[in-house]
Order: structure tokens, then C-alpha cells, then sequence
């Protein structure tokens, strides 16, 4: 019993950070319709970008938030000048663009740090400080997580900012005609999501390690996270990914084992698709025309 | 006095389907102007040329300065509210956040709650509603929402694209009275597109005909009531 309440909580810590991935995923999808492949290296990338802050003898909390700002700028400019000019392009050509920004991110970095693994360090203390059920840095992302999420309601539900970003993804040519500048809601809309995704970078790379591939398999389970709660449902997505966190580590742990983990996110994805294409909580808007 | 708004040779194209041909109008401050004309006459064309959301050429004076190469949301902080074609409801949000979305470019934020109380002053349904999802507002909802919305703006110069579309008669009769009184008390400058001619002629100051993309009659509403041709293509009698 206590191993399965050990795996449950270990669950739930990989499980926020997949939740946060989704709810970048589900961000971008919202106001484009389409899936960012590229998430998960730019999270990658902005966890490098914290590491050589760290290793350059930064203190972890400045340089965490320095590397959410600079995450943030980086999806700012990848919409500007990259996704931009592909704006009124065929999916498949901007899906092309966004798998090619997957690889030419993956490589670069490689490339200017190699592919060597390397640790990250984690910014809670060694013993623990959550119970005996959980290390502290798995209590600490899961406590991070709710943070980031609760911020990001708040933003969204409070501000007219976030009013706009929410008008301008559901309905562009309206939003314009109050003066929304559409464009530019994009574009922070990508920069927000891109913090998102620098935050679960540096909290899961303590627990993965360090390397240009680390974001592979949880881009993996994000997808996941994000189709099973309903790809244009932010809280869907955050249930998502805790559900898929908790269902890998506890299936891994006492059904199938370490090896086969990945598979439940690829089964998840099937099953999802196959019988409840919407996800458990897809809207099915109501309209009165 | 310079008009308000004047319309120079203005020609509108749907990638190379040509729809407005030169088309030339003004409208005073202050009043209201109706521009008639059969389905695909170059009305809605007219109106979203006027915003830039359709390619142009030709001259749009807005107060004097041109506004023909600006883009949509800088047309908007201008003072130009545009109630669309179909209402361009944001169906997911509740009738309070279009209607704050409406305000969105303005800078005395302070004075925004007041402004809701103020239209909800005239579209009292609207209050019960504010909390309901907008997409959810029946069809006459739905276009009380969206002149609300663009009164919300505190606009110079209004511009309606087809209001009474799809109302019930009782309802069409009360927003047009809402759309008078806002016109004399507030002193906003309409430009409304009508197919129901009779209801434009009885609320407009001034009409002009509109028919494939130009302009073929204009005058005082009185004037082109009582035009023959008018009369019998338009107006029934």
C-alpha cells in the first residue's frame, strides 16, 4: 500500500509537468488549430539556457525566473518571424515548419552543448520536506505547477489583457473590429506558452537529466494529457496530464513495467482517438444562430 | 463644414471579383445615413471597405483625415464602431465580456462600469443576461449585444450592417427607437445598411441608392421616399 501510494504521488509530480506541456500544447492549439511539435524543444532549449546561468554561477532562482522571460521572449520572436510569415499557409506546410523548428532546435543545441548528459540541479532541499511519501522536489514541482496554473487563470479570467487573448483566439475578425491588434495576441500567446513549457523543462530536468532529447517522451505524454482532457480544454488538459502521469508510473511500477511506460501514452492517444475523439471534457459548443 | 465622412471613388475587390466600382458618398456629424440596395449590391462591401477589411483603392476621409490605408484596429481607436454582418459575437464569453470587449481600446478605464450601466440602461434584457454565454442570446439578444458592444466603444460614427436581420417586426421597431434616441442623445453618426428600405427611410436623414457597386441615387430620406423608382423596387408601393 505504501509503494502504490509512493507511485501515485511520484505520478502526480511527472503528471503536473506534463500537465503544464499540455496546457502549452492546448494555449497554441486554441488560437490556431494546430498541434506546436516544436513545444517541447523550446522548453528543452530554455532549460539549457538555465543551466549555463546556473553553471555560470547564477543563483537557481534568479536564473529560473531570468529563463522564464527569456523562454517567453524566445516564443515572441519564433511567432513573429517564423510562424508569421506560414500564417495563411496549408496545415501541412506549418505542421512541416514546426517539425523542422523541432529538429533545427534539437540540433543547435546539441551543438553548442553537446549531447553529453548533464544533472540540473533541483532548488529544493535534499531531505524531505512534503512527508515521506515524496521527495521534496517532486512535492516542489507539483506545488510550482499549481502556481503557474492559478497565475495563468487569474490572467486569463481578470485581466483585459487576457480577455483580448481569449476574444482574439475564438474570434479574430470580431476582435479586430474592437481594435484588438490580433497579431500581436498570437504572438504572446506563444511567448506565454513557451514560459509554461520552460517551467516544466526545469522541473523535470532534475528528475530526466540534462540532454537535447529529454523532451521526447514528455512531449509524448503531453499529447496524451492534452487529447485525453480535450485538446481545446485548458483544465481538460491539466486533468490530462496528472492522469497520465499517475497511469505511467503506477502501470509501470506493478502491470508492465519500466520498459513499456511510454506505450501507455501511445495507447492512450489510440484509445482516446478511437472512442472519444473530443476527450472527456472537449466542448461541444451550443449556438443559437 | 468638412463632412464626417467622405467616400472618394472607392473600389472593392474580392480577390479579382470586382465589387464596388467608384463608389462616392459623405455623411454629415451628427446624422444618420442609410445606404439601400438589392443582395449583392456592394452594401456590406461598402461598410467593410470602410474598415479595411477588404482590399480598396480609392479616398476615405474620416474627419478629415484619411483612414483608407490603416489597418482595422487602428481604424477602431478612431472613434468607429462596427456592428458586423452576422453581429461577430464571441459565442464562448459572457454578454459582460463582449460588452467590455467593446471598450477595449479605450483609456478611461475608470469610466467602463458606468458605461455598461448606461447600456444596459437601454437594453435592460442585456443586464438579466450578463453573466450567460453570449452564444447562447437568441437571434434579437445576439444584436442588442452587438450595438451595446459598439456603443460600449463610445464611437463617433457607428456603422450597421444589416440590424433588423432576422428579427421579429416588434423587435426590429424597438431597436430601431433605441438607435434614435442614441442618435439624438449622444450624438453618434450612423451609417446603416438595410435591406428593410422602409424602416432605413423612416430612421435615416439622408439615403443613398446603391446598385452593382456604385452609387445611382442620393438624398434626403424624404426625397428618395417619395422617388418613383425607389418606390416601386424598394419599398413595395
Amino acid at each position: 500500500m505504501e509503494a502504490f501510494l509512493h507511485q501515485v504521488l511520484a505520478g502526480l509530480a511527472t503528471g503536473s509537468i506534463y500537465a503544464s506541456l499540455a496546457l502549452s500544447l492546448v494555449m497554441i492549439y486554441q488560437a490556431t488549430h494546430l498541434v506546436n511539435f516544436a513545444q517541447g524543444e523550446m522548453a528543452m532549449f530554455a532549460t539549457y539556457f538555465a543551466w549555463s546561468l546556473i553553471n555560470a554561477g547564477m543563483p537557481y532562482w534568479p536564473a529560473f525566473f531570468l529563463t522564464v522571460i527569456f523562454a517567453f521572449v524566445l516564443g515572441v520572436v519564433i511567432e513573429r518571424t517564423i510562424i508569421r510569415p506560414v500564417e495563411n499557409a496549408p496545415v501541412l506546410a506549418v505542421v512541416v515548419v514546426f517539425i523542422a523548428l523541432l529538429v533545427i532546435l534539437n540540433s543547435v543545441t546539441g551543438w553548442i552543448f553537446s549531447y553529453t548528459i548533464k544533472t540540473f540541479p533541483s532548488p529544493f532541499p535534499e531531505e524531505p520536506i512534503f512527508g515521506r511519501f515524496v521527495t521534496s522536489h517532486q512535492g516542489g514541482a507539483i506545488v510550482i505547477t499549481m502556481v503557474v496554473l492559478a497565475l495563468l487563470f487569474l490572467f486569463f479570467r481578470f485581466t483585459p489583457l487576457g480577455l483580448a487573448m481569449r476574444a482574439a483566439a475564438q474570434n479574430p475578425e470580431s476582435a479586430r473590429l474592437v481594435g484588438i491588434r490580433v497579431g500581436w495576441m498570437l504572438a504572446l500567446g506563444w511567448g506565454l506558452a513557451a514560459a509554461i513549457g520552460a517551467v516544466a523543462g526545469m522541473m523535470v530536468a532534475p528528475i530526466v537529466y540534462l540532454d537535447p532529447n529529454m523532451m521526447g517522451g514528455i512531449l509524448l505524454y503531453a499529447f496524451a494529457a492534452a487529447l485525453v482532457g480535450g485538446i481545446d480544454n485548458p483544465a481538460g488538459a491539466v486533468f490530462g496530464g496528472f492522469l497520465v502521469g499517475v497511469l505511467e508510473n503506477v502501470l509501470g511500477a506493478f502491470v508492465i513495467g519500466n520498459e513499456l511506460k511510454l506505450a501507455v501514452a501511445l495507447v492512450l492517444i489510440v484509445g482516446v482517438l478511437v472512442v472519444k475523439p473530443s476527450g472527456f471534457f472537449g466542448k461541444v459548443f451550443v449556438t443559437r444562430v | 463644414m468638412a463632412a464626417l465622412l467622405e467616400v472618394a471613388k472607392l473600389h472593392a475587390a474580392y480577390g479579382l471579383t470586382r465589387v464596388l466600382h467608384g463608389i462616392d458618398f459623405t455623411m454629415d456629424e451628427g446624422t444618420i445615413t442609410t445606404l439601400l440596395g438589392a443582395n449583392g449590391a456592394g452594401k456590406t462591401t461598402t461598410l467593410r471597405a470602410l474598415c479595411a477589411m477588404v482590399k480598396t483603392q480609392g479616398e476615405i476621409r474620416f474627419a478629415g483625415q484619411r483612414i483608407d490605408h490603416r489597418a482595422t484596429e487602428d481604424i477602431v481607436r478612431l472613434g468607429i464602431a462596427h456592428v458586423p454582418d452576422g453581429r461577430g459575437t464571441f459565442v464562448n464569453l459572457s454578454t459582460e465580456e463582449n460588452l467590455r470587449l467593446g471598450a477595449y481600446v479605450r483609456k478611461d478605464r475608470d469610466n467602463i462600469d458606468a458605461d455598461l450601466e448606461r447600456v444596459f440602461g437601454y437594453f435592460p434584457r442585456l443586464k438579466e443576461r450578463r453573466a450567460q454565454q453570449a452564444g447562447t442570446l437568441s437571434g434579437g439578444e445576439q444584436q442588442m449585444l452587438a450595438v451595446s458592444r459598439a456603443l460600449m466603444l463610445r464611437p463617433r460614427l457607428m456603422l450597421l450592417d444589416e440590424p433588423s436581420f432576422g428579427l421579429a417586426p416588434l423587435i426590429v421597431k424597438e431597436l430601431f427607437g433605441i438607435l434614435r434616441t442614441v442618435n439624438a442623445k449622444e450624438k453618434v453618426s450612423m451609417l446603416v445598411v438595410e435591406q428593410n428600405a422602409a424602416m432605413a427611410l423612416d430612421l435615416a436623414d439622408h439615403a443613398y441608392l446603391i446598385e452593382t457597386g456604385r452609387v445611382v441615387l442620393s438624398g434626403t430620406a424624404d426625397e428618395i421616399k417619395r422617388n418613383d423608382s425607389v418606390r416601386r423596387s424598394y419599398l413595395g408601393y
